[in-house]
């Protein structure tokens, strides 16, 4: 055995189980941020012209889906890259 | 001693804990297994909901009367919602007045395919396997090169959605590409993939409460007990958020419809 490198390696924490759960948890972050940007926004718009809400609440939801979807992706990639 | 050792494995097969799998959208075929028509549950599932559609707006269009009631002033509501707030709204009266069945079919499809997920016994939504969705988007998709098509013509449709105005020469390196695969590619799937993902998550959300339930109040030990009336609280909180959620969905589906109708067929965006 001379001339060979000892190869000693040491695992200190191993991860088991799905990692998509964590993938899921890391593409919900950003959804998340942008649903609490675009209501915050859309409340603040409320506040300051009531008069507007209407129009407001519609654009509201076509943003919310676009958000979402982003989301919505997270929890269906997992099923079809195995 | 065998005896003994073995208990406990059995008793582990007969009530342990059993977590919702995405099996539960492919559940055996009930009749015609293995052909093309082959009909599961959630494909009964769908007929269900197709009859009670039919027979909701049936009656609401028999009893039809000058003066509403209350099961038909409900009904020219939701009519109402999908001309008035939905396609007008997006698309204008003058251009709007023609796409008013589509997306009010649209609306109320999406919405009794969906609603069938919270439904006791029946329990799974009808677009909640990938089927309802395509087709949905496809309609969608066809609807919307139809409309651009056929109000500015071919050319002239591709110019004004791939070559957008007002953007330096040099740009349109990187926005053609983009905005020919947002035309042909993203909007149906997004379309798709969000309605399926919705009701999926719904249903995989709910049963995991009601089975965590189940399997708390009846199977764990002790104290354990009481996270089963936590998990029964959560499961039916999750319940209601499904349903908004389903009317959240078939609302955005239709809202999407007309918005991607009203870009194609516009001069300028």
């Amino acid at each position: 055995m001379k001339g060979t490198i000892p190869v000693d390696t040491t695992i200190l924490a191993e991860v088991t189980g799905s990692l998509s759960t964590v993938g899921y948890g890391l593409a919900a972050i950003g959804p998340g941020v942008g649903l609490g940007i675009l209501f915050g926004k859309t409340i603040e718009g409320m506040a300051r012209q009531p008069e507007m809400s209407g129009q407001l609440r519609t654009t509201m939801f076509i943003g919310l889906a676009f958000i979402e979807v982003l989301a919505l992706l997270g929890i269906v990639t997992p099923f079809f890259l195995k | 001693m065998t005896f003994l050792a073995t208990t406990p494995i059995l008793a582990a097969e007969s009530d342990g804990f059993h977590a919702p799998s995405i099996d539960d959208f492919f559940p055996p075929a009930i009749w015609f297994d293995g052909t093309w028509f082959e009909i599961n549950r959630i494909t009964l599932v769908r007929f269900v909901a197709l009859i009670a559609l039919l027979l909701v707006f049936g009656i609401a269009a028999k009893r039809a009367t000058l003066v509403p009631g209350r099961f038909q002033a409900a009904i020219e509501w939701i009519l109402d919602f999908c001309r008035y707030s939905i396609t007008y709204d997006t698309l204008g009266e003058k251009d709007g007045k023609k796409y008013v069945p589509l997306i009010t079919a649209i609306f109320c499809s999406v919405f009794f395919f969906n609603i069938t997920g919270v439904i006791p016994f029946l329990n799974i939504a009808g677009t909640s396997v990938i089927g309802l969705p395509l087709i949905f988007a496809l309609w969608a998709y066809v609807m919307y090169f139809g409309a651009g098509i056929k109000k500015l013509g071919l050319g002239k449709f591709l110019k004004v959605n791939l070559l957008p105005a007002g953007v330096p020469k040099g740009l349109y390196l990187l926005l053609t590409p983009i905005e020919f695969l947002q035309l042909v590619i993203i909007r149906p799937a997004t379309l798709m993939i969000r309605l399926l993902a919705n009701m999926m998550a719904g249903h995989l959300l709910l049963a995991l409460c009601f089975a965590g339930t189940q399997y708390l109040l009846f199977s764990a030990e002790g104290g354990l007990k009481v996270f089963g009336v936590v998990t029964f609280a959560g499961g039916f909180a999750f319940f209601l958020l499904e349903i908004f959620v389903a009317a959240l969905q078939a609302y955005v589906f239709a809202i999407l419809t007309a918005l991607y109708i009203q870009m194609s067929s516009a001069e300028e965006h």
